[in-house]
């Protein structure tokens, strides 16, 4: 099982996750990165992330979405 | 809003997909983004090949090209049809209405309605609705349902937001009195202040086209488009059909006293492949309940998404046997709708291709 910073790193190789707390306000995520990254999490995790908790405020750094995570059943 | 109808059936199907058919990785050129993220979308959405007209080609012709398919094999006689709904967003003119188009090239009978509705997405439940409304009138024995749209001439190749998901087709659905006991239930909802939403913005009288409104612009994300082509707020729709969808889909089966294991088949509009799997997994329906596979193999062609779903997964039960399947169309307006009813017992439900014009 990867880690979420490795997810993310396998979506967006050119930046460093590890460093940002805004992955939207600094461009490192758009909607599409967003969805790609919810499949990823769904299957690494094997949990089915609700489509209505696709919204930016979810994506924004390693906590809300550890935090989205554990809200949709991932055992981290 | 809900709706009854009693003893109405579909009783045959033809969808006309254009036999030009373009690849997703041959397009990804267009798009200013990386290959490696063009690949991983291409994934989620489900994205693979597409079916588009050739420039010149318009929803007449395609609709002219089906019905007299139709009529040439014998599957429906020009003087039964009593009503010919068109439902597009592109039509071929301002005025006449393209209905009126179809009827005088096929010299349909003059004792007859023609009428084009502007509807989206959600255009086939929309038009279901209103041939069984006009089947209610005893002049009216045979109503033919024209879904088609060719959407992918108002897209721009250079907007990755758009471009790689519209389809074109036309969807022919010939509708009848059911001579058994028969009832269908609908809900439809419709919300005018996200209008924008999906929009083209010029073209009509509020924005004429021009050359200025054909300049393609930087609208974020790398991507280009001109204000004479489709803009969809991707994000905006993506909630829309989350949150509305399975409350519509609920509220319609508890009114009626149906649980979702007693139907077959959740045919729905087919936006993404992703759109879909999460409205399943929100519902709680088996992914194999809601066919997802049209985006992948003809694109998103709007209202004809769902005979496109039903040509391509049910057509030798529909034609053989009968499924109880709930419809779900959602889009543009917003608009969204829900109906279930019985298909089965029907004398053809088939896909052709409308041939390239000759060069």
């Amino acid at each position: 099982m990867k880690s979420v910073p490795e997810i993310l790193k396998d979506i967006r190789p050119e930046f460093d996750f590890t460093t940002s707390y805004d992955f939207i306000m600094d461009g490192m995520l758009d909607s599409f990165d967003m969805m790609t990254l919810v499949s990823a999490l769904d299957k690494n995790f094997g949990i089915s992330i609700q489509g209505t908790d696709i919204l930016p405020e979810n994506f924004k750094n390693l906590q809300t979405i550890e935090a989205l995570l554990r809200q949709s059943g991932a055992k981290l | 809003m809900n709706f009854t109808y009693r003893n109405k059936r579909i009783s045959g199907m033809l969808v006309v997909v254009p036999a030009n058919e373009r690849l997703f990785v041959e397009e990804m050129k267009n798009y200013n983004f990386p290959e490696a993220r063009s690949l991983k979308l291409k994934e989620v959405m489900g994205y693979d090949r597409r079916r588009l007209v050739e420039p010149t080609v318009c929803v007449s012709d395609l609709a002219v090209f089906g019905l007299q398919n139709l009529f040439d094999r014998g599957l429906l006689k020009p003087d039964e049809i009593d009503a010919l709904l068109l439902i597009t967003q592109t039509p071929d003119y301002f005025m006449p209405a393209t209905s009126s188009i179809i009827q005088g090239q096929l010299g349909l009978k003059q004792d007859m309605l023609c009428l084009d509705i502007n509807q989206a997405c959600a255009g086939f439940v929309i038009g279901l609705m209103q041939a069984f409304m006009l089947l209610e009138q005893d002049s009216v024995q045979k109503v033919v349902l024209i879904n088609a749209d060719v959407l992918s001439r108002k897209t721009s190749p250079k907007d990755r937001n758009i471009y790689p998901l519209v389809g074109d087709a036309a969807a022919i659905t010939v509708i009848e009195r059911d001579t058994r006991d028969s009832v269908i239930h609908a809900s439809l909802k419709m919300d005018g202040t996200r209008n924008d939403a999906l929009i083209i913005p010029a073209g009509g009288m509020r924005l004429p086209c021009s050359p200025e409104t054909a300049v393609l612009e930087d609208v974020g994300d790398n991507n280009l488009r001109a204000r004479d082509h489709l803009r969809m707020d991707g994000s905006a729709i993506f909630n829309f059909v989350q949150t509305e969808i399975p409350p519509l889909i609920q509220g319609l089966l508890e009114r009626t006293g149906v649980s979702i294991e007693a139907i077959d088949y959740f045919l729905c509009h087919q936006p993404n492949q992703f759109m879909l799997q999460k409205l399943a997994d929100k519902m709680k329906v088996p992914h194999s309940k809601m066919p997802n596979n049209v985006v992948g193999r003809f694109g998103n062609s709007s209202g004809s998404t769902i005979p496109t779903a039903i040509t391509l997964n049910v057509a030798d039960i529909v034609t053989r046997g009968q499924i109880f399947a709930c419809l779900a169309g959602f889009g543009g307006g917003l608009t969204w709708a829900a109906m279930l009813m019985r298909l089965g017992g029907w004398s053809f439900c088939e896909m052709i291709d409308f041939p390239n014009q000759p060069k």
